[in-house]
């Protein structure tokens, strides 16, 4: 198994090194000189060629892709123009904010997805499983800005219940206990949106799994033995439904994260997401950069969990 | 086609105690009509899609306005009998500008998908068909278009991009750009279909033939997988208009003046637009949402019609 995890991750390199790639090549794609903007209008022209070459910005495209490339995996990502901070020290708490959102949503999504799936499958076409089909229609044709703008408009507008925007409330300067149930207060609107967007697809997705189990000659065979009916669902049936439901555990990760880039915004939260959309807007290259490989890396890495968790659950699955 | 088909039929269909109803000669599409309308739900979706499309194709009829005229004596009114929508800070006709957002809207989601379904059939079916170390490396690259990170990547194409294109070619781009990063799933899905057609022997009587391999795989393959096709175009066009509308309304999709429904929500951004006048916002979210809701309907019904393995 470790040999196979080990693998896979060498084989990750070749795919993380063309993206990176790519999102350089996209991003050299960009009309008009970026030293323009770090220099005083004044600048005479030498000492804006000085400072293309201290930029390198006057070397080949290859070169400068070498130079960008070393100098990321020493952790030096450049200089974000719209934080004055290094990029490395302004990306981590944006990360800590997204996952303080998104493993809530996480948790919650699952916990409650799961016995649903089930629920819903065993009572096929049952007034339940209609209900939550007709759930799971509108979450996925829902549009999560807009949907997050109507909860807005009526708990945060209409009837000022909840917080609508950013993560603690600005001005009060909330210790301990207090700024716990604040930000837990601010994650309400924005965690139920994201919530009931995910609840929509992993619902659907236990829901199959469990009817495709269910339907297997080994569920009649134990039924026939007289099993109980709980024993029957939730140890033959569930086990073995439980094995596709584990990939979408990996895949969902690095949806979460994009997901949320269209909430961060609408709700103003300060994760990666609601940063992405900013430094693009602000044309702040080096912090897209950053944010690109960050949201390419978890994807990727989403992927290999799955596929980890996969060889792990099913036994017929054959490592090497 | 049908005529065809119908003869075709002819032969198999002499079972005896068939009812009336039953000895109907039914062709494959006669098959799929009749299990879509068994669906209430979709149907009713596919009506009220029809009217959808319908009224933004004929949206000069319904609104006498353009959508494009401005005048600032009568900016931002509240909806009224001659503005049902009131109009914009320019004085624009709002309801005439939702009409002509569904447009684009509604033509960024298909031609996305359109580009999506080339690309996916050509390397689906040149993977499926010629095997070995042809669909080696079309399927490695297709792992990592589909490892791709997608939202993220989207945005920065279109912001980039974008700069250098007028706003009124913007939906061009995103059409493109929508259409370039999401045909990973549909290539595989025809490929895995065509890996297992290619083993029937219609193809090795066409090989047999000397007929040519572009064809076999274009007019013999590819047409075996149409029905899985549509069902995953159908689905896929629900998601572009949902991306498009995402784009749009971070300001990074189409752009104004052009209209569409993602780009028109962009009012609800302005906390006294959100409050005051929601005539301005919450109509087009309600578009895409019934628009994209019809589509996932009509799609779960195509794919329990065409779809063989769905009761």
């Amino acid at each position: 198994m470790l040999r196979y995890i080990a693998r896979r991750l060498i084989q990750l390199i070749p795919v993380i090194l063309l993206i990176s790639i790519l999102i350089f090549g996209i991003i050299k794609l960009v009309p008009g000189d970026p030293v323009g903007s770090n220099l005083d209008p004044r600048a005479t022209a030498e000492q804006k060629l000085a400072e293309r070459a201290r930029l390198g910005l006057d070397k080949p495209i290859y070169v400068q892709y070498w130079n960008w490339l070393t100098r990321s995996l020493k952790g030096d990502f450049g200089y974000s123009y719209i934080y004055k901070r290094p990029v490395v020290e302004v990306v981590p708490s944006f990360i800590k904010n997204s996952l303080i959102l998104n493993i809530f949503v996480y948790l919650f999504a699952f916990i409650i997805a799961i016995p649903i799936g089930i629920i819903t499958a065993v009572k096929q076409y049952s007034k339940t499983d209609n209900f939550f089909s007709a759930f799971s229609l509108f979450g996925i044709s829902m549009p999560t800005f807009f949907f997050g703008l109507l909860l807005i408009y009526f708990f945060g507008v209409k009837n000022q219940w909840l917080p609508i925007s950013g993560m603690i409330t600005v001005g009060r300067n909330y210790q301990g206990i207090a700024r716990l149930k604040d930000v837990l207060l601010h994650m309400v609107l924005p965690g139920l949106v994201l919530i009931i967007g995910s609840l929509a697809s992993l619902v659907r997705y236990t829901r199959t799994s469990m009817l495709e189990v269910i339907n297997q000659d080994y569920i009649r065979t134990a039924r026939s033995k007289g099993l109980s009916e709980k024993v029957v669902i939730y140890k033959h049936a569930f086990r073995n439904a439980l094995i596709p439901i584990v990939t979408i555990v990996g895949f969902t990760i690095p949806s979460l994260f994009s997901g949320a880039v269209m909430l961060e915004t609408v709700f103003n939260w300060p994760g990666i997401g609601r940063v992405l959309v900013e430094a693009v807007n602000a044309r702040d290259y080096n912090l897209m950069m950053a944010l690109d490989m960050f949201f390419a890396i978890l994807t990727l890495l989403g992927n290999l969990l799955a596929d980890i968790g996969y060889a792990l659950v099913d036994p017929r699955i054959k490592v090497e | 086609m049908t005529e065809k088909n119908v003869d075709m039929k002819e032969d198999n269909t002499v079972e005896k105690d068939l009812t009336e109803e039953q000895q109907k000669i039914l062709t494959p599409s006669k098959l799929i009509i009749r299990k879509f309308k068994k669906r209430r739900s979709s149907v009713i979706a596919l009506i009220i899609l029809c009217v959808i499309i319908l009224s933004v194709i004929f949206a000069p009829v319904i609104s006498k306005h353009d959508p494009y005229e401005y005048d600032f004596a009568r900016a931002k009114q509240p909806p009224s009998k001659e503005h049902i929508l009131g109009t914009d800070e320019l004085g624009r006709d709002y309801f005439a500008r939702i009409l002509y957002g569904g447009r684009v809207a509604l033509q960024v989601g298909i031609f996305a998908v359109l580009i999506e379904v080339v690309i996916g059939c050509i390397v689906g079916g040149i993977a499926g068909y010629y095997g070995g170390w042809i669909d080696n490396v079309l399927m490695r690259a297709t792992e990592i278009f589909m490892s791709f990170p997608f939202l993220p990547l989207v945005i920065t194409i279109s912001a980039i991009v974008g700069t250098s294109i007028a706003p009124e070619k913007k939906m061009y781009l995103v059409m493109i750009i929508l259409g370039l990063l999401s045909w990973p799933g549909l290539a595989r899905m025809i490929r895995g279909q065509i890996l297992s057609l290619r083993e029937q022997e219609f193809v090795l009587a066409a090989k047999a033939l000397g007929i040519r391999n572009s064809k076999i795989i274009w007019r013999h393959l590819i047409p075996n997988t149409v029905g899985y096709i549509v069902v995953n175009a159908t689905l896929a066009v629900a998601s572009a208009i949902l991306q498009e509308s995402a784009l749009s309304f971070l300001g990074l999709g189409v752009a104004p003046p052009v209209p569409t429904w993602g780009n028109l929500i962009q009012y609800a951004r302005d906390m006294y637009n959100l409050q005051h006048r929601p005539w301005l916002w919450i109509p087009p979210g309600l578009c895409i949402f019934a628009t994209v809701m019809c589509i996932n309907l009509i799609g779960d019904g195509l794919r329990d019609a065409i779809d063989p393995k769905s009761k």
